[in-house]
């Protein structure tokens, strides 16, 4: 017992411990979301090629019909997550501030809404190949965030294999209780969805990764644990970026995926909670993702709470529906952290989309503060969970010296978490300064000519 | 940075009881010089004046700390100009400067008025409230003239006259020396205090000290007639406010954590050898320049391991 007490849950080195804000919406029930009048559905809401409209402009489309289909084996296809009518197959706001290929649709009010079932695909008779092809078929991507498609890691390369499947509970980023409701809510369908990706990936165990500050959600995963399943619930020390791919392979595996490479390299495939419970819960019924949970949060929103909310659901209507504040002047897809400020109310939620963070005046207005020079603190140092140097690197970035930062102080590893930025006492915008730099090396790359 | 201005405001006042008049006018032109400095520099390259950081009050601090308390306050003024523009402004201001600021500025009043440098007052002289010495009213480019109690430091003392001052009154202070170095005991607490409000990386003034103090017991056993004790070498001299508050900016001093235990290391051997081997009986000041100078290079070798390279990842 006291032995238990004694040992700490495992974790990575450096990180952050930003205050949590997840009080307000932890203990909400997800619920549902009303639809909106017109739905935006963007075509790439994923890594990878966009896909390919299967409806024409008039056509009258049920919940969970084909929009668009998969263009390659790394794209996923879209459904349609209303009935309705299409309105309009063109360009649609996104978060990159651009205008990209999407389909505007109108839902018709007052239907059942039922969703369209399709073939099923079931656990004990299908091969890896065919979940691998339902899973792409169903549109699902990583829903944490980065919107990556699932079955592309699921795919394990020629001469590697996957000895342990992680399922990503952690949940590191401030305000967002998304996977920890999931968790709380959606247990079978967690462990069904494991069972596909067990077999999908053939790896032999199964561990879900849970932050130690959402004990109930450890405990109900663990209730449900099935006797015939290899899965097991690890709980890790509460500190940013616990969720971090990289950082949860080390938290529960000791290994360090090497620089440049992918977790494949250290026999590890890591997948959401929630990507997980949405494998689990449309597979059997063959069906398409069209809907995710978001958590909406913030100082700036009165009725905060985790709903179940129709993808392509503009965010000015999300707002209105949350009872946001008249003030609101700072809104983050994601969270604070890794997320994005928005440029437009005007933009739909994707399916990587995992919170809405709004905040008012004041507290955007004690984050814009002065930039002062580096000082050398070495706080970022002590910060990143790569054991890159920021502070060298800010510098090289501010004489334009991308290629330097590239090649000696390995500019491309960094996943822009935001330690360094968060505990920099001048305030400068280090993450900033990397994806910039990084954005250009990569245009760079692109227009050099291929030999 | 205020929280190194408090730091140091303890340390200011008991140098002002200790040598009284005198060192209070040292430390206000040394203020006046630096700050007018750094303001009208700015002031004429048009960026908007950088007092408000606090760093250039540090400096001034710790510029004027360094020196004797009755240096004619002229040359206290160009000191503190030439450690302003030529220890900071010119290498593009806060967070470029190679050196620290206040070194620079004693570094050339060291060279250019040697003898005014090295003449020291006595403590605790009875009329310090009241009476301003001679030589610290010096009109400038004047030699100086001392009217009053002249001391020797403890330094000095153990070198030229292999006189040992005890350790009690090099912890209180009760020494002659320059104007913020003598009380050991409240640089001490001042760092304490810099550490645990977590701004200042305890491994520089750990290893500095740390090395000064185990080569100098280890030589003091090996010949006690010839090499002073540990404790005498900790104490005595700039080495506390050298280790505490100088070799610590952050701006000169290495990033990373062994860094700058090395850097420590490095600079604590430079000032065993002046002191011990070298001509001066005080190292401190150059042994610390020659740490700032070649801290960028500790950075660029010793680098910590980036996550996922070199050592393979524990095999499965």
């Amino acid at each position: 017992m006291l032995f238990d007490l004694l040992k700490k849950n495992p974790t990575f080195k450096h990180g952050i411990h930003p205050p949590q804000f997840k009080e307000d919406t932890r203990d909400k029930p997800i619920r549902h979301f009303p639809f909106a009048p017109v739905m935006i559905v963007p075509l790439a809401q994923h890594i990878g090629k966009p896909s390919v409209p299967v409806v024409s402009e008039g056509q009258e489309v049920t919940r969970g019909q084909l929009l668009a289909r998969a263009d390659g084996f790394v794209s996923v296809p879209m459904h349609a997550p209303a009935s309705g009518v299409i309105k309009k197959i063109g360009r649609v706001p996104s978060i990159s501030g651009k205008m990209v290929p999407g389909i505007f649709l109108e839902p018709f009010p007052g239907s059942s809404q039922e969703v369209l079932e399709g073939k099923p695909v079931k656990v004990e008779s299908a091969t890896p190949e065919e979940i691998i092809a339902a899973i792409q078929n169903a549109g699902i991507v990583g829903l944490g965030g980065a919107a990556f498609p699932t079955h592309v890691k699921l795919k394990i390369p020629e001469g590697k294999h996957a000895d342990t499947l992680i399922i990503n509970g952690a949940e590191c980023e401030p305000y967002l209780t998304t996977d920890h409701r999931v968790m709380l809510e959606q247990a079978p369908d967690i462990i069904m969805g494991v069972r596909y990706l067990l077999k999908a990936t053939g790896a032999a165990r199964a561990v879900i990764g849970i932050e130690s500050n959402k004990p109930d959600a450890a405990e109900n995963l663990r209730k449900h644990l099935p006797p015939d399943l290899p899965l097991s619930v690890q709980v890790a020390e509460v500190k940013y970026p616990q969720g971090a791919e990289k950082m949860l392979i080390t938290a529960i595996l000791g290994r360090e995926v090497p620089s440049g490479g992918l977790p494949i390299d250290v026999h590890a495939v890591v997948v959401n909670v929630a990507t997980t419970a949405e494998i689990g819960r449309l597979l059997p019924h063959g069906r398409g993702i069209q809907e995710r949970v978001i958590t909406i949060t913030g100082p700036g929103i009165r009725k905060k709470g985790n709903y179940w909310i129709p993808i392509g659901t503009p965010l000015r209507y999300i707002l209105e529906q949350a009872g946001a504040e008249e003030d609101i002047n700072r809104v983050f897809m994601g969270g604070p952290m890794m997320g994005t400020a928005v440029s437009s109310l005007d933009i739909p939620v994707t399916k990587g989309t995992s919170g809405i963070v709004a905040f008012r005046d004041e507290e955007a207005r004690k984050k814009d503060q002065k930039i002062y020079p580096c000082i050398h603190c070495g706080a970022c140092v002590d910060a990143c969970p790569l054991f890159l140097n920021p502070s060298r690197l800010g510098i090289l970035a501010k004489f334009k010296e991308y290629h330097t930062m590239a090649s000696d102080y390995n500019l491309m590893d960094c996943f822009e978490c935001g330690s360094c930025t968060y505990v920099c006492p001048s305030h400068i915008p280090l993450v900033q300064y990397f994806r910039m730099s990084k954005l250009v090396l990569r245009n760079e790359k692109a227009k050099a000519p291929h030999v | 940075m205020r929280n190194v201005v408090y730091a140091l405001l303890p340390i200011a006042a008991y140098a002002v009881y200790t040598f009284g008049l005198s060192a209070l006018l040292l430390l206000i032109t040394a203020l006046i010089a630096c700050l007018l400095t750094e303001h009208l520099l700015n002031h004429w390259i048009g960026k908007e004046s950088p007092l408000g950081d606090w760093s250039i009050t540090i400096t001034a601090l710790l510029y004027g700390l360094t020196l004797p308390p009755h240096l004619p306050l002229w040359m206290v003024f160009v000191g503190g100009v030439i450690a302003v523009a030529l220890g900071k402004f010119i290498f593009g201001g806060l967070g470029y400067n190679v050196f620290n600021p206040a070194l620079v500025g004693r570094a050339f009043i060291q060279a250019a008025f040697p003898v005014a440098i090295t003449t020291w007052m006595a403590p605790f002289l009875p009329d310090r409230f009241s009476h301003i010495p001679s030589s610290t009213l010096t009109l400038p480019f004047l030699k100086p003239v001392y009217d009053i109690t002249s001391g020797a430091t403890p330094l000095s003392l153990m070198k030229f006259e292999h006189r040992a001052t005890d350790t009690y009154s090099l912890l209180m202070g009760m020494t002659s020396g320059s104007t913020g170095e003598t009380s050991a005991l409240l640089i001490a607490l001042g760092g304490l205090y810099l550490i645990s409000r977590k701004m200042m990386n305890w491994r520089i003034p750990l290893a500095l000290l740390g090395t000064v103090y185990l080569i100098s017991t280890v030589l003091h056993w090996s010949n006690p007639d010839i090499y002073p004790t540990g404790l005498f070498m900790l104490f005595s001299g700039g080495l506390m406010l050298g280790a505490v508050f100088m070799a610590t900016d952050m701006v000169a001093s290495p990033i990373t954590p062994l860094g700058a235990t090395v850097y420590g290391i490095i600079i604590g051997i430079m000032i065993y050898v002046i002191r011990v081997w070298g001509g001066l009986p005080e190292g401190v000041m150059y042994a610390i320049l020659f740490g700032n100078a070649v801290s960028p290079h500790i950075d660029n070798l010793i680098r910590p391991r980036v996550y996922g390279t070199g050592k393979q990842w524990s095999k499965s």
